[in-house]
Order: structure tokens, then C-alpha cells, then sequence
């Protein structure tokens, strides 16, 4: 940024406006830069000291407090929930106690009822079969008497078929003896 | 030069003025600058106040528990430099922390606003950063004393090197003690300065159509590295600052 020829030229600036040597080193700015620098420096500090940094601290601290807040919140709430959770386990196993204690008197009871109805219906068909023998054995007796009487007259037919004089009696006997023995 | 190649090197072909950007002059009319007169010092340090109030007033006036962009930058420079702080020389350095977040946000918001075009690097400026240096110099050992006594010189006498070496040791430290705002000083604007009128140069440059991609490339590669070392200079002012005050704060090795 060249300045403009009409610019008065001290000892650190030409006739064209241009540096002469190092501006750093111009002995007339210094006083000016001085100065200025003093006053911005002050102007920051107090800016800096007396409302900036108080309020970040501020802010910073709000925000510390708030984080520790959530975390002690939830580390009560994470307590809680573990509390919840070891009683739900309680309740858990508690229930599943009662359940297999309830499913054993159950089965205890349905063996009882099972093993007297068995019983009952041994009994039953004992009685049964007794009277299923005794009917079996009328029945068997009825049919030998059947089967010697239809024999003997069987045997009457054929020996009258045979031509022979059948004596009712003798043939009664022989048949009689046959079926004994 | 390349311009010699040039037929019209008579009117202006290729001029380097790489440090008339840092030229003081009267914002209004001309004239001799007194030490009153309103400059373009004046200007680019309002400047710097008033991106300060940008970025640390208004910015953080919401006080937002989760902070936006602006207030983000005012926070992370809050703790940037009072880590920087407590780190470097300790907790009891802790209430000295506004003035070196004062210097610290000067130097940095100067250097950044130095690196807009056509503007004016107030911290390229020997006579701004001796003025800080030598403030911290003298506030610091002044500390030093109120502190520590005469227990200070014990900063001096390095009571662990061999009895024999102590007084050589002696005569260093206190060379080097005085020269620290010498280095403190021109480190910084130094850096802005060497920085700014090499891009300068590069420009001059641009005027020759055959070299001007290059130049280009080149005032853009400087210029990524001048706003590395705008931040990097007003760290280093700071925790040199920081380094300064825990000497004075702790003078036993």
C-alpha cells in the first residue's frame, strides 16, 4: 500500500510515499504506537477482567455443576433401576419356587387320584372276571350237556342207521364213557 | 531481476516496496504523527478490540449451557490459556491470569487480522512488542522481589551445579535473564514481519505473467504457514510469559 505522493515525507518516508528502510525501526511512530497500545491493552483488560472472563468462568462452572448434577441424578437413577432389577429377580425366582412346588403337590395329587382310580378299576374288573368264569363255566356245562345229549342221539341214529336194535341205555353209557374219557 | 527483460522497465515494471505495509499514516489528512495522532495503529488495534468484544462479549452473552460457534471460541480460548496457565507456572499464577489472557488475545487477534489483505500488522511492530515484552519483564521481576525477597537472586545462583561453577552460572543466567525481553520482543515481530513482506515479494512477483502461477502458489503456500505462525507466535508470547512468571513465582531451581 504505497501511499500517495502528496504525503509529506518525514525521515522514514521518500518522496513517493514509500518506505524508507525499515518502518519498524522509525524512531517518530513510535511514540504514536505507544500510546495506542497502551490504551488497547487497557480497553482489553478490562473488558477481559471485568465482564469476559468472569462470565466464562461463570459459565464454564454452571455447566461443571449442571454435569456432575446429571451424573450424581444418574447414578442414583442407575442405583434404582438395579434395586428394580434384583426385585424383579427376587419376584422372579420366588415365582418359579412356588411354581415347581405348586407342580409338585399337583403331580403328587393327580398320582394319588391316579393310583386309587386304578385300583377302583381292578377291583371292578376283578369282580368281572369272577362273574365272566362263573357265566363261562354255566356255560360251558350247559354245552357239555348239550353236546352229550345231541351225541347220544347221534349215536342212537347211526346205529339205527346201521341196522342194529339200539338199547338206549348201553349206548348212553358208552357215550357217557367216551366224553369222560 | 526478471524485470530487466521487460521494455517498459522505466515507468514501474517490477517494483518491491515489501515494507511500506507497514508505513504509519494519519487515518485523516497528513501531517507529522504525534503521539496523539489517530492512525492506522489506532485503526487495526480498535479492530482487534472489537473482534475481541465480537468473539468474547457478544458471543458468550447467551451463557449457554451448550455453547454455539462464537461462544465455543470464547470458551476454548478461556481454557486454552488458563490451562496454559496453571501448567506452566502453577496454581498461585492463576490470579495473574487476565493479563496474560490479555496479551495473549491482543497478539493473537492483531496477528489474525494482520493477515487480511491490505490491512496493518500492529504486532509486526518492534516498539508494540517491546512495549509488551519489557512490561512483562518488569512486572515479573518487580513479582519476583515482592515474592521472594532477595531469596529472587536465588534464580541467579543455581545451587545444584558444583560450587566452583556457580558464579560463571551466575554471570549466564543473568545475561540471559536480561536479554529475555530482547528475544521476547523480536521473536514476534519478527515473525509477522519477515512473514508479511515475503508474501509482498511473492506478489511483486505476480506482475510477470510467466512466473505469476507460481507466485501465486506461493504467496498461498506462505500464507498457510503465516496463519500457523500468527497463532503459534502468540502462544509462544503467552507461555514465555507463563515461563516468566514462574520464575518469579518459584526462583529455586
Amino acid at each position: 500500500m504505497a501511499a500517495s505522493t502528496d504525503q509529506v515525507s518525514s525521515k522514514c518516508i521518500d518522496g513517493y510515499g514509500s518506505a524508507i528502510g525499515m518502518p519498524q525501526l522509525c524512531g517518530d511512530w513510535m511514540a504514536n504506537q505507544i500510546f495506542w497500545l497502551v490504551v488497547t491493552l487497557v480497553i482489553i483488560f478490562l473488558i477481559l477482567s471485568r465482564i469476559a472472563l468472569p462470565r466464562i468462568a461463570e459459565v464454564l462452572a454452571d455447566r461443571q455443576s449442571t454435569i456432575t448434577n446429571y451424573l450424581t441424578a444418574s447414578e442414583e437413577l442407575k442405583s434404582k433401576a438395579e434395586e428394580a432389577e434384583r426385585a424383579y429377580t427376587q419376584a422372579l425366582n420366588d415365582a418359579r419356587s412356588e411354581a415347581s412346588r405348586l407342580l409338585d403337590a399337583s403331580k403328587a395329587e393327580m398320582k394319588k387320584e391316579l393310583q386309587a382310580a386304578i385300583n377302583k378299576a381292578d377291583a371292578e374288573i376283578s369282580v368281572k372276571v369272577g362273574e365272566s368264569e362263573k357265566s363261562i363255566a354255566e356255560i360251558r356245562k350247559n354245552a357239555m350237556a348239550s353236546i352229550e345229549k345231541v351225541a347220544k342221539d347221534t349215536a342212537k341214529e347211526i346205529v339205527v342207521a346201521l341196522g342194529a336194535k339200539a338199547d338206549a341205555k348201553t349206548i348212553n353209557a358208552a357215550v357217557s364213557s367216551k366224553m369222560k374219557g | 531481476m526478471a524485470a530487466a527483460a521487460q521494455p517498459s522497465e522505466k515507468s514501474d515494471g517490477l517494483v518491491f516496496h515489501p515494507m511500506d505495509q507497514f508505513i504509519v499514516e494519519p487515518l485523516f489528512g497528513s501531517g507529522p504523527i504525534h503521539w496523539y495522532t489517530v492512525t492506522n495503529v489506532t485503526l487495526w488495534m480498535g479492530l482487534s478490540v472489537v473482534a475481541l468484544v465480537l468473539v468474547m462479549l457478544v458471543g458468550t452473552s447467551k451463557r449457554a449451557l451448550v455453547p454455539g460457534r462464537a461462544q465455543s471460541i470464547g470458551e476454548l480460548a478461556y481454557g486454552f490459556v488458563h490451562k496454559m496457565v496453571e501448567d506452566v507456572a502453577g496454581r498461585e499464577a492463576v490470579p495473574y491470569f487476565p493479563y496474560i489472557m490479555t496479551l495473549f488475545m491482543f497478539i493473537v487477534l492483531s496477528n489474525f487480522l494482520g493477515l487480511l489483505p491490505m490491512s496493518f500488522t500492529t504486532t509486526s511492530h518492534i516498539a508494540v512488542t517491546a512495549v509488551m515484552a519489557i512490561a512483562v519483564f518488569l512486572s515479573v521481576t518487580v513479582l519476583g522481589f515482592v515474592k521472594n525477597g532477595v531469596g529472587f537472586f536465588s534464580l541467579f545462583w543455581i545451587s545444584s551445579a558444583p560450587l566452583a561453577l556457580r558464579p560463571a552460572l551466575a554471570l549466564i543466567e543473568i545475561i540471559s535473564y536480561f536479554v529475555r525481553p530482547v528475544s521476547h520482543s523480536i521473536r514476534l515481530a519478527g515473525n509477522m514481519m519477515a512473514g508479511h513482506a515475503v508474501i509482498k515479494v511473492f506478489a511483486a512477483f505476480a506482475g510477470v505473467a510467466l512466473i505469476s502461477p507460481l507466485s501465486v502458489v506461493a504467496i498461498t503456500a506462505m500464507y498457510a504457514l503465516e496463519t500457523l505462525v500468527s497463532f503459534i507466535q502468540a502462544y509462544v508470547f503467552a507461555i514465555l510469559t507463563c515461563v516468566y512468571l514462574k520464575d518469579a513465582l518459584h526462583p529455586h531451581h
